[in-house]
């Protein structure tokens, strides 16, 4: 019996010692701390939902676009192995909330109801709600959403602020924001509300809708991470404060943002979402940049803006 | 603990109203799958009628128009059910409301009705199929030595015992049915299911709207066999 209990505690001592270890040994020192990181030592389980140009998206099976770079940088300074997790956008919250998922780079805007059930890191870019219409549509802007059919993508703040705020609106809940839009093309509905970025990939890729001139709403997008995991939390920050001194943030966000300004009307839009930014930011080092900005890229600002505050 | 709870049922139902989410999915479900339980048995019943006749007549039917029009029907009946017991219905339906109905603007209801419409009536048909053909051959020539034409044998004699021997089959398929609505969200109809999921969506907790669908759908399938069960005995009291 003695031994049995001997070997227990030994059993258990080796146990305590793996999970102690959990992400440890990556490049960064800080990361070898005394609790796990990650549900799974060693995989940081990324939960997204890759219908998400230029966040996420799809591209020859991998999921590639700013927010995989991000999560594969955090995966790396943890010593981690990344496993992504590919679903439904209004599931990410609960998956890491549920500890099916560690950290959850989406696109996802910081708002309250979300900050009552996940941590978010720092904000690492300005974004908006932008509207998308057809081509030949009256719909200039918000005021003349009122009584109309809206498409959006189901727990977005698209849908939520739309919901809310926007009187007599049939609200269309698709699962995945390019249903939403297919839905436009074809005539089924009036508009689609969607996050800026993705916005202006289905206009550049879509022929005979346009984005409206104003953006609904100024948003912050973050990293969701389990409410009990707070070394989790200050290590991202790190990384994140980390990858915003040596210019890496920067230059993802170029590297995906750029490519796309060479549309004529996107990069019309990138100035004029930029204007709004500036106006809520006020970034004290960043010159003002007027709406009818020139051709430099708005992304980039953005991603420069957030990471000041 | 119970307050926690509490908290979490208000959140859930009460607060933004947000039972309503679930009261007008309720309504929308049941919409959807009667009128396609209905759809179903019409268009299961004519599939079913054409592909047993086309069997009992093949051996010695004349080389009529009649044959050859009951041929081609045959085979394209064949092709229906191969489509569409081949495929899933949620690629069914996103098929009629994207590809089908790509160009005109359908209410959205309307092609889930179709879609789940057909999908069931393929199912139905084999199963009414397979009552008329478990009927006595015999029952077939009685009535045609006694004078009766060959659709009238079949609305008065097959027909009948037909339908009471497949009716625990076909409430199977009208309970599988209504189940299957539930993916009715892939093309934005705020059916059951997706109420929950909105609910789940805006409050972040998955046990309260999942287990309240779950019970709803529960409860309406319950209801459903229930009623099959009393029709199946009322047809059964004729029998010794």
């Amino acid at each position: 019996m003695k031994k049995f209990k001997s070997l227990s505690a030994l059993l258990l001592a080796g146990i305590f010692a793996f999970s102690a270890v959990g992400c440890g040994g990556g490049e960064s020192e800080e990361a070898a701390t005394d609790t796990a990181l990650t549900n799974t030592p060693g995989v940081l389980v990324w939960a997204t939902n890759a219908e998400f140009e230029p966040y996420e998206y799809r591209e020859g099976g991998e999921i590639v676009g700013i927010d995989a770079e991000i999560a594969q940088r955090i995966a790396d300074e943890l010593g981690c192995e990344l496993e992504i997790s590919d679903m439904n956008f209004d599931s990410i919250v609960s998956a890491i909330a549920t500890g099916k998922a560690d950290i959850g780079i989406a696109g996802m805007t910081v708002t309250e109801d979300r900050l009552m059930n996940v941590n978010f890191s720092d904000p690492y870019v300005n974004a908006g709600q932008a509207i998308i219409v057809a081509e030949d549509s009256e719909i200039t802007g918000e005021a003349d959403l009122a009584d109309k059919t809206v498409g959006v993508q189901l727990g977005t703040t698209g849908d939520l602020y739309v919901t809310e705020n926007i009187s007599g609106v049939t609200v269309e809940r698709y699962t995945k924001g390019f249903e939403a839009v297919q839905a436009l093309i074809q005539g089924k509905i009036d508009a689609v509300v969607i996050d800026g970025e993705p916005a202006k990939a289905f206009v550049a890729s879509n022929e005979g809708i346009k984005l409206c001139d104003d953006y609904l709403t100024v948003e912050e997008y973050a990293i969701a991470m389990n409410k009990n995991n707070d070394a989790l939390l200050s290590e991202v920050n790190n990384i994140l404060a980390e990858m915003q001194e040596d210019g890496s943030l920067q230059a993802i966000f170029d590297k995906y943002l750029n490519s796309e300004s060479s549309d004529a009307t996107a990069d019309e839009e990138v100035s004029d979402e930029e204007g709004s930014d500036e106006e809520e930011t006020s970034a004290d080092e960043e010159a003002p940049v007027s709406e009818q900005a020139d051709g430099e890229d708005a992304g980039s600002e953005d991603a420069s803006l957030a990471a000041e505050e | 603990m119970f307050d926690v709870f509490i908290q979490k049922l208000y959140a859930n139902f009460i607060q933004d109203d947000r039972y309503m989410y679930i009261v007008n999915g309720f309504f929308t479900t049941c919409k959807i799958a009667l009128v396609a339980i209905v759809i179903g048995l019409l268009l299961g019943f004519v599939i079913a009628i054409i592909r047993s006749s086309y069997d009992m007549n093949k051996d010695h039917s004349k080389n009529g128009l009649g044959s050859i029009l009951l041929s081609l029907a045959n085979k394209i009946c064949n092709l229906y059910l191969t489509i569409i017991r081949g495929t899933p219905v949620v690629v069914q339906l996103l098929i009629i409301y994207f590809v089908i109905f790509s160009t005109v603007n359908v209410n959205k209801t309307f092609a889930a009705i179709c879609a789940f419409g057909f999908n069931s009536a393929a199912y139905v048909a084999e199963i009414v199929r397979g009552g008329i053909m478990s009927i006595d051959k015999g029952q077939l020539e009685a009535g045609r030595s006694l004078g009766f034409s060959y659709p009238l044998t079949m609305i008065f004699i097959i027909l009948p015992q037909a339908i009471k021997n497949v009716l625990p089959a076909l409430g199977n398929e009208f309970i599988v049915l209504i189940k299957e609505t539930s993916v009715a969200g892939y093309i934005a109809i705020e059916d059951l299911t997706k109420g929950g999921d909105i609910i789940r969506s805006r409050t972040y907790s998955a046990f309260i709207p999942l287990i309240t669908v779950a019970c709803i759908y529960l409860i309406v399938v319950l209801v459903l066999s229930k009623l099959l069960n009393i029709l199946e005995r009322r047809l059964r009291a004729g029998e010794r």
